[in-house]
């Protein structure tokens, strides 16, 4: 027991100290870094939690696509660190405020609050029994009860990847490419013109 | 018959107005001549056979009003007192019709000049014949409205246009109290009809009625309420102001308004509610005190005015004080038989004076006339005559009816009768005075019109004079025609009861026996102002002149009316304008559009001004409104429990 | 000590806040939001997870992966709107995000 309260504060620790790294960073590559490392400490925490399958995809997607996709970005663009303003200040005491207002209230909310009793009886999706892994439970779940679901999530992907495309997409100017349709819709009377040609005469273009 | 003479004024009218265009001036004169003439003709036969027939009828109409307990009717009351009326008011409209085509020829608006006629005629029709009071009082509005659109003909005259507010706005305060007598009159008797009033008044005399916190008399108040409607449509002292300068208009609507029709609605509507009046002693004599002292302020003044005109209009204020203390003491008949006389030679000499203003191309002012007696001799004869009419000189119309109000007035045997009859007297003699003033200023002494003026002076054509030879033969024979019926051994026959005098009010009976001298003095005042006339303006032409420099204050004061404009002005008038200016600019200006309109719009747009701030542009501050909802939804859940 | 459920919550409760200040607290540039956002949804998914622990509950985890799904999608489609912007307009400065201006 003692072993996970010590490894849950570790990594409750770590993780919220990137989280205010990410935030305050100058360098935006340090940002994109702490961020990797807020995520690999989640991981960490889903682990102890015992839904090791979410933690691997967390890194898998998050840490391998979507903090290398950060990463691209903030080198493609070549960002100037700009120094905070001072004048930016000015927002911080109220932002500090609403802040703590609401992180003292959810914490109050938690420690005050507790499960019902019927809680236990409308369970979704019951855990099956322990012999089962994470992974495959969560397969059995997800290709057959909530299916549907994991289709449109596919098509979500499918939308983001093709409005990634378009935002994006620009045609630059004096490129040469083919157009298959043009090549392969020539006709005949496009390219080949018979000329009769006096002997002597050269061939005039018309 | 009656609904013919009635209404064929307002068709020609509608006619003329609306097709003028169409038919042209001609075409107007023709038609609004001709419908008149038909009305006149048959206003003769409707006078004739109910006057001395004695086939009194009413005609109704249609039902105007029926709302709860209130139903008033179109209808058409004819009795002697109407039948009257209608007679003198379709002849007199005919005459000035006729006499208008020859004085407006070449005016721009003809076919709207005759049009305006006509419709007056019918609104005036519409007052004598009227059955009760709300259709009197349509017809009381509709004549100040015609005035209003007469005077103000000539539009593009300033002068013309404040003349023709000026006589709208004070009929319209006489026009207030007449509605308020007409509310009077419906709360005590529940009823708007005159015989359903007439019969119930003998019932109401005597009774209190709570008015201001004060108790007084009702039928009292009634009266007083109505006779002040009188008093601004028959421009009596107070309300006499827009007289004068209602000269503004065209002359013969000066005659047909102003001398003959209009301006008698005052004493038509008190000999027309005599049943209702006889019942009131204080509002009688108030009534007489009023007259009196107009009859001898309209004089006065008369005396000291340039424009030939305002004379003849001062002349037409004073004799309507007149007929009202003659109303007042219950000489009722004698009032009328002298607003007839009066009609006849006051409209004479109004259209007579137009013809001498025609004939000076337009001039006016009897300081530049003179010396024309010779040149327009058919015009200098029909003034002498109106003027000896209107002096009360036998033969002359003017001698019998001036008279017998003099006479009823000193046979009353009151106070104010004496008042009346003193007052009289010494008017008539102004009014001699002011008359041959006139006619020698105008007619005699050297010339004092420019050359070029006096080049062009002719008679009027035959169109013009026709009516004003009618009208001379009115002047001279109405009084000693109409005499026996009107005041007369008939008159009992003649009015039957549409005049109604109580006996203890003796004016009529005893008029017939008063003194000598009292028959007399009239007369005897009468041709004093004629020689006194003479001989301040021919023997001794510096008299005048020397007795207005002498008595230079008085002079000024009958000049200036007794500065009664100036004194309204400063009381009323501006005082109006300036509470009239406050609340425009503070009242309705700075409150309610402030509040209102305006004042919504601008905070409308201060509103979204402010509320477009939040529109920084800047997506963090979005964000920072989204956490602050968060924030407040958390806290709300937290804290409902 | 036991780790409670409690304990799970509070750190995803830190996150969150740290997250939203990241959001409205930066002055630099605009993928700092991104990475704030990208940390508002972590302390989601922990919640999500710790809640299916402790009831038993798996589809907690399943919709913590469909939050992945979407966050994924997101990221990708705002890093492609950053880009674009910044083709346009040259650099990615908060504080000149301001055309919108109403």
């Amino acid at each position: 027991m003692i072993v996970q309260a010590i490894c849950f504060y570790l990594f409750a620790a770590v993780a919220v100290a990137s989280g205010v790294m990410v935030i305050s960073a100058r360098n935006p590559v340090h940002s994109v870094l702490f961020l990797i490392l807020a995520f690999f400490n989640a991981a960490g925490l889903f682990v102890l939690l015992g839904a090791e399958f979410l933690a691997m995809i967390l890194v898998v997607v998050y840490v391998g696509a979507v903090a290398v996709l950060f990463m691209f970005v903030v080198m493609m663009l070549d960002i100037n660190f700009i120094e905070l303003r001072r004048g930016a200040m000015q927002y911080l005491p109220v932002g500090a405020i609403v802040g703590m207002v609401l992180l003292v209230e959810l914490v109050l909310i938690f420690g005050a609050w507790a499960f019902g009793p019927e809680a236990g009886q409308s369970l979704a999706a019951p855990l099956p029994h322990p012999s089962v892994t994470n992974t495959t439970a969560l397969g059995d779940l997800l290709y057959t009860k909530y299916i549907y679901a994991f289709q449109v999530a596919g098509v979500i992907l499918l939308v983001a990847m093709i409005g990634a495309i378009v935002l994006t997409l620009r045609t630059r100017e004096g490129v040469r490419r083919q157009n298959i349709s043009a090549q392969v819709g020539r006709r005949r009377s496009d390219t080949l013109e018979v000329v009769k040609v006096r002997s002597g005469q050269g061939v005039e273009t018309s | 018959m009656a609904v013919l003479a009635v209404f064929l004024p307002l068709v020609g009218a509608f006619i003329a107005g609306f097709c003028g265009r169409w038919i042209g001036d001609r075409g107007a004169q023709i038609v609004t001549c001709v419908c008149l003439g038909v009305a006149a003709i048959c206003g003769a036969i409707v006078f004739y056979d109910v006057a001395f027939l004695g086939h009194d009828q009413t005609q109704i109409l249609f039902t105007w009003i029926d709302a709860g307990d209130l139903k008033v009717d179109w209808a058409l009351k004819l009795d002697t007192l109407s039948a009257v009326m209608v007679a003198m008011v379709t002849l007199v409209s005919f005459l000035v019709h006729v006499y208008s085509i020859g004085y407006m020829a070449g005016d721009p608006s003809v076919p709207r000049f005759m049009a305006y006629l006509s419709l007056f005629t019918f609104f005036m029709l519409m007052l004598v014949t009227a059955e009760n009071f709300v259709q009197m009082f349509f017809g009381w509005e509709g004549v100040g409205l015609a005035s209003y659109l007469l005077v103000g003909f000539w539009y593009d005259r300033p002068t013309a246009n404040s003349a023709a507010i000026k006589a709208f706005v004070v009929n319209r305060i006489g026009d207030f109290g007449f509605a308020l007598g007409i509310f009077a009159v419906y709360t005590l008797f529940g009823s708007l009809h005159f015989d359903q009033v007439f019969a119930a008044a003998p019932g109401m005399a005597g009774k209190p009625f709570a008015f201001l916190g004060m108790n007084v008399d009702a039928l009292t108040l009634t009266c007083v309420l109505l006779f002040i409607g009188a008093m601004g449509k028959s421009a009596q002292l107070g309300l006499h102001t827009w007289l004068p300068d209602a000269m503004e208009g065209p002359t013969p609507v000066s005659a047909l308004i102003h001398a003959a029709t209009m301006v008698t609605a005052g004493v038509f509507m008190l000999a027309r509610l005599s049943p209702m009046f006889e019942h009131a002693p204080i509002a009688l004599d108030v009534v007489v005190v009023i007259g009196g002292t107009t009859a001898i302020f309209a004089a006065s003044v008369g005396m000291a005015q340039n424009d030939i005109k305002k004379v003849i209009a001062y002349s037409t204020c004073s004799q309507l004080g007149y007929m009202f203390f003659a109303a007042g003491v219950s000489a009722y008949s004698a009032a009328m038989f002298h607003l007839i006389t009066h009609a006849f030679f006051k409209a004479l000499l109004f259209l007579a004076a137009g013809s001498v203003i025609h004939a000076l191309s337009g001039e006016q002012d009897m300081r530049k006339m003179g010396g024309i007696w010779r040149l327009i001799p058919v015009t200098y004869v029909l003034v002498w005559i109106g003027s000896l009419a209107i002096a009360g000189i036998p033969p002359f119309a003017g001698f019998f009816s001036k008279d017998v109000i003099l006479e009823a007035s000193w046979a009353a045997g009151t106070q104010v009768g004496q008042y009346a009859f003193f007052l009289g007297c010494f008017a008539a003699f102004l009014t001699a005075f002011y008359s041959w003033r006139l006619l020698f200023l105008t007619f005699h002494g050297k010339p004092r019109a420019d050359h070029e003026t006096m080049h062009h002076v002719h008679e009027s054509p035959q169109v013009m004079l026709i009516p004003l030879y009618v009208l001379a033969a009115g002047a001279i024979l109405a009084g000693a025609l109409g005499y026996h019926w009107f005041v007369g051994e008939g008159s009992a026959g003649f009015w039957r009861n549409s005049i109604v005098v109580l006996p203890d009010h003796p004016a009529m009976a005893g008029a017939e026996h008063v003194p000598e001298w009292v028959s007399l003095l009239p007369l005897a005042a009468g041709i004093a102002g004629i020689a006194m006339a003479w001989y301040a303006y021919i023997r001794r032409p510096s008299i005048p002149g020397e007795t207005a420099r002498s008595f230079e204050a008085l002079y000024l004061f009958l000049l200036n009316k007794w500065y009664f404009d100036e004194i309204y002005d400063f009381l009323i008038v501006r005082p109006m304008f300036w509470l009239a200016r406050v609340l425009w600019k503070q009242g309705d200006g700075t409150v309610i559009d402030g509040l209102g309109p305006d004042g919504l719009a601008a905070s409308t747009i201060d509103l979204s001004v402010w509320t477009s701030r939040l529109q920084t542009g800047f997506v963090y501050h979005y964000a920072f409104a989204m956490l602050i909802g968060v924030v407040v939804f958390v806290t709300w859940y937290l804290f409902r429990g | 000590m036991i780790i409670g459920l409690g304990h799970y919550l509070t750190v995803a409760a830190i996150l969150l806040t740290l997250g939203i200040f990241g959001i409205f607290l930066n002055r630099r540039n605009v993928i700092v939001i991104l990475m704030s956002i990208e940390l508002m949804l972590l302390a989601v998914n922990i919640n999500f997870v710790a809640f299916s622990a402790f009831l038993g509950d798996l589809v907690g985890q399943v919709f913590a992966m469909f939050v992945l799904t979407v966050a994924a999608a997101e990221a990708a489609i705002g890093l492609a709107i950053l880009v674009v912007y910044f083709r346009n307009r040259g650099s990615i400065a908060v504080a000149d995000i301001n055309l919108m201006k109403g």
